[in-house]
């Protein structure tokens, strides 16, 4: 119990001093973490809204197959990145692996299903709302996506802040393809996990603050623009 | 924010005549529209009347190519209808349906939609808001409007890209009298300048003012189809006269 005290209190040291070792751990996570959001963004947004809009056979199956990849298992991912990136794969020439854009290729294969398979059933249900409003326009099936993505957008900052939730928290993908580098790939979650093995639990503890503030912090964020919008109308 | 771009280039398809051919829809294997024919052609405006449940919602969307019928045909201009091209039309729903933007944005879209320039969508919408006594409310967002603001809006913006039909369905549904007023004058306003009207209504008195032919609908089936003076004065069929006389028809 005195080493936790002791522990908690040189967590706080660290956290009010802005260590630049603790520093340099969160602006990588952060860093490594939108990045990955902000891909996985640019890739779930379409294809959900493509899957709620499109009509084809084997759509349900597809649709079954992207809410399973929402619980892919991280390590299972970090395996395939691994083995993709490494010498004998198929993207070794790239030289990837061990490099915060490798932690961004599998944060953001695990962010994708979560952001597809959230944006397909919030622009489904404004599709089914806005369909016979949209055809009596003449508005196109490409235009049609854009257009629920665009009114939908309130509500899929819950699938951005989804993503970004397992993103930031993820260990096993990380730890495999980025290595827990020391100044180079050492994010939170491995940093965590590696200062906890050593037992320099007050650098774990700091990190550990800080991972449960920037999630509170973004859920509050996220979820004020989305009372605001909803107050007026918008979502 | 996502626009459309414009359709224009698909070309615009010709809708009237309007002629429906042996429209048969069957649900749960009981024919909610049986056999119906009709043709809409020319200038001024056609109400669909009948009581609840006649089918006057059901034939308005097979006849606008919202539904296909199970047996019969739509033909537009002689055609069938060709989903590939832009359709000429406006349709307001009983709800209406508003995008999540302010009034002038939801105009807007439908302006893009049909293909204007965004200089010329921006002119339109501001006018088309004018008309419709929301000007005030272009800012607000669409969704919070009254329901009588809301029928305004929707039907501001099925006008402001000038179709050759608009269709009505029961524009003035659980409105008070002054909104009512006023979207039958944006009606009136839209016939004068040659909008084709097909509208649904169960409400003789507004068929009455606003009609210049009547289609009477009982049971899925079109029972007499003539002028306004014609059916309100010498109505053919009982079913229509125990409509007019405050009846349930059987």
């Amino acid at each position: 119990m005195q080493d936790f005290s002791a522990a908690f209190g040189h967590a706080l040291a660290l956290l009010v001093a802005l260590d630049p070792d603790l520093m340099e751990v969160v602006g990588l996570s952060l860093k490594v973490s939108l990045t990955a959001v902000l891909c996985a963004g640019a890739i779930g947004f379409p294809l959900g809204a493509a899957l709620a809009v499109a009509r084809f056979p084997g759509r349900n199956a597809l649709v079954t197959l992207v809410n399973a990849l929402m619980g892919l298992p991280p390590v299972v991912v970090g395996l395939l990145v691994y083995l993709s990136l490494s010498n004998a794969g198929p993207l070794g020439p790239l030289a990837l692996l061990y490099t915060p854009t490798a932690m961004v290729i599998a944060q953001a294969i695990l962010v994708i299903p979560i952001i597809a398979a959230l944006t397909r059933q919030t622009i489904e249900d404004l599709r089914i709302e806005y369909d016979e409003q949209l055809r009596v326009m003449g508005v196109g099936p490409l235009h049609k996506v854009a257009t629920l993505l665009w009114d939908g957008r309130y509500s899929l900052l819950t699938a951005l802040l989804a993503g970004f939730g397992r993103a930031i928290a993820e260990v096993g993908a990380v730890l495999i393809v980025g290595g827990n580098i020391n100044h180079v790939t050492r994010v939170m979650t491995t940093t965590i996990a590696l200062e906890t093995s050593k037992g320099n639990l007050a650098l774990a503890l700091g990190l550990g603050f800080i991972l449960l503030a920037i999630a509170i912090g973004v859920n509050a964020v996220v979820m004020g623009l989305r009372a605001t919008a909803v107050r007026s109308a918008y979502a | 924010m996502a626009r459309p771009t414009p359709t224009a280039a698909r070309g615009k398809q010709v809708i009237l005549p309007l002629v429906g051919e042996g429209i048969v829809v069957a649900r749960g294997g009981r024919k909610l529209l049986d056999d119906i024919d009709v043709e809409i052609d020319g200038h001024g405006l056609t109400t669909i009347l009948g009581p609840n449940g006649a089918g006057k919602t059901l034939l308005l969307r097979v006849l606008a190519g919202l539904l296909t019928a199970d047996r019969g045909r739509v033909l537009w201009a002689g055609r069938r209808l060709d989903r590939t091209r832009f359709p000429n039309l406006g349709f307001v729903f009983q709800k209406p349906i508003l995008l999540r933007r302010s009034a002038r944005a939801n105009v807007r879209y439908a302006l893009r939609a049909a293909g204007r320039s965004r200089a010329e969508s921006r002119r339109r919408a501001a006018r088309a808001l004018a008309e419709a006594g929301l000007d005030h409310l272009s800012d607000a967002p669409a969704r919070v409007l009254s329901g009588g603001e809301q029928r305004r809006l929707a039907i501001a913006r099925a006008l402001a890209v000038e179709p050759e039909v608009l269709f009505l369905d029961e524009p003035c549904a659980n409105l008070d009298p002054a909104s009512m007023a006023a979207v039958e004058g944006m009606i009136e306003q839209a016939r004068t300048h040659g909008t084709r009207i097909v509208l649904v209504s169960h409400d003789i008195a507004q068929a009455r003012r606003l009609s210049d032919e009547i289609a009477f609908l009982h049971r899925g089936r079109i029972v007499e189809h003539g002028t306004v003076h014609s059916f309100f004065t010498a109505p053919q069929s009982a079913a229509a006269e125990a409509f007019l006389a405050g009846r349930i028809p059987l």
